[in-house]
């Protein structure tokens, strides 16, 4: 059966929503995992089967899930991320210095080269690789040990590596994003990697053209262009042309530059999806109303896409990994809230309907497309 | 053979019900204790102390006789009642919201 599977992580399980490939009729399963967080689950592109999932607990630490039957089963795989040699230091909110300490697996990106490869970025930031299905895990160090890592500092949810981007026909290329150091890429497997970061502007830090030092929320690409990136940050929609050696800003008419996710349509390479929220310490929709916003031209011009969505009274957040497309003929847009609903658009964002209205604070979405 | 009650999270990430019996070889401490839950139940690893450190994690709690154990040093040997198995170990989830 053609169809979508759309994976929700919530603060309080997880949840899998199923459809046909007209994305009307749905149906849920779960919770899975009750009362444990959440942070994300993903498909493999190799194998969709099997599906990742990060179980986290204050009580408890970290537990990683995995299916091999599309959701229906989980079993617990390897959970030891020990980082490599002695941690060292990053600094803290206030600039003074505190350990490397690992907390909880933020993001779970299955390779798209290999089906047994799947990374998991974690907080405090670091970068983590297993080659045999989530059993072992093995840090690639070379990121946290980069020269500027004594000057990465924690962004308001805690100093994550949530973006794991692999280029799409080179598996030693990586873009990885930390809130709040940076961006940065590899492009020899994990071993070295270098800040991209030139052309951001972040306020409230004292030297705008620092490596290191910017809240990227989230980074997206399309697989047919892969040297174009899109970037939320704390203050902009940004785009690169060049992978990431150069940014410049497109946040062009939208109502808030601030927003957490970023997602490029399936395929139109030039199509791009962000949620305006309402910045600083707000972290709503402005006015509430809530809109998601399309540019067709890569940026800069934005229509608001409200058929469907609140215009009144709302104020929710889309968290940063809350957001995904699916790659069927006409591409569907999934979102989810802190409200508890996952609101799905079948027509790439020009009417929306809730899928569910009332599951826990969303964490994660991820779509599977099946086929 | 010494008992050992789980908090509910963890039963089912270990899939038992109720109480958990365990043989431990040697002197019974809360480490030997807690690596034959380990060796017997891998998927408890990590949950109750970290993997590097074997620190109790610090929302983790370990009671026994109606005394809590948690601050004993982890080679201390736990009480005879535990050790002939009249009274389990208990692994507690602390007390806290969310």
């Amino acid at each position: 059966m053609t169809g979508v599977r759309v994976l929700v992580g919530t603060r309080k399980g997880a949840f899998v929503l199923t459809s046909d490939a007209k994305r009307k009729k749905w149906e849920v399963a779960g919770p899975h995992f009750a009362g444990w967080e959440v942070y994300h689950l993903k498909g493999s592109p190799m194998n969709p089967d099997r599906i990742y999932a990060s179980q986290t607990s204050g009580w408890f630490g970290q537990v990683v899930q995995r299916s091999d039957d599309g959701g229906a089963t989980w079993d617990t795989v390897g959970n030891d991320f020990t980082y490599d040699g002695v941690p060292g230091e990053h600094q803290w909110y206030d600039g003074s210095l505190r350990p490397w300490a690992f907390t909880r697996v933020w993001h779970l990106e299955p390779s798209l080269h290999d089906a047994e490869t799947v990374y998991a970025g974690v907080e405090d930031a670091a970068l983590f690789k297993s080659t045999d299905g989530g059993a072992q895990w093995t840090e690639l160090s070379g990121l946290r040990q980069h020269d500027t890592g004594p000057q990465w500092q924690p962004g308001a949810g805690g100093m994550c590596l949530h973006t794991v981007l692999e280029h799409p026909t080179d598996a030693d290329k990586l873009y990885v994003a930390i809130s709040a150091a940076g961006a940065f890429r590899t492009s020899d497997g994990g071993t070295t990697w270098q800040p991209i970061n030139k052309g951001l502007r972040s306020g409230e830090i004292p030297d705008q053209d620092s490596e290191v030092g910017h809240c990227v929320h989230r980074i997206d690409m399309h697989p047919s262009n892969p040297d174009v990136l899109y970037m939320q940050t704390h203050w902009d929609v940004m785009r690169s042309k060049d992978g990431g050696d150069t940014w410049h800003e497109v946040s062009g008419n939208l109502p808030s530059d601030f927003g957490f996710p970023i997602s490029v349509h399936s395929h139109e390479p030039e199509t791009v999806f962000v949620v305006p929220i309402k910045s600083d310490s707000e972290h709503f929709p402005p006015e509430g109303k809530l809109r998601v916003y399309r540019s067709r031209s890569g940026g800069d011009d934005w229509e608001a896409l409200t058929n469907g969505l609140p215009q009144k009274d709302c104020y929710v957040n889309v968290l940063r990994d809350a957001m995904a497309v699916d790659t069927l003929d006409e591409c569907g847009v999934y979102f989810g809230t802190t409200g508890g609903q996952v609101y799905a658009s079948p027509d790439s964002g020009d009417s929306w309907a809730p899928i569910v209205r009332d599951l826990p604070a969303v964490l994660s979405v991820e779509v599977q497309t099946l086929r | 053979m010494i008992r050992v009650v789980l908090p509910a999270h963890l039963r089912t990430i270990a899939r038992v019900d109720g109480e958990v019996e365990l043989d431990v070889d040697g002197d019974v401490t809360q480490r030997s204790v807690l690596d034959a839950l380990e060796a017997t139940y891998p998927a408890l690893r990590g949950t109750i102390r970290d993997q590097g450190t074997y620190r109790r994690r610090s929302f983790v709690r370990f009671f026994a006789c109606e005394e809590d154990l948690s601050h004993e040093e982890p080679d201390a040997p736990l009480p005879e009642a535990v050790v002939r198995g009249a009274e389990p170990f208990l692994v507690i989830g602390a007390m806290a919201g969310g």
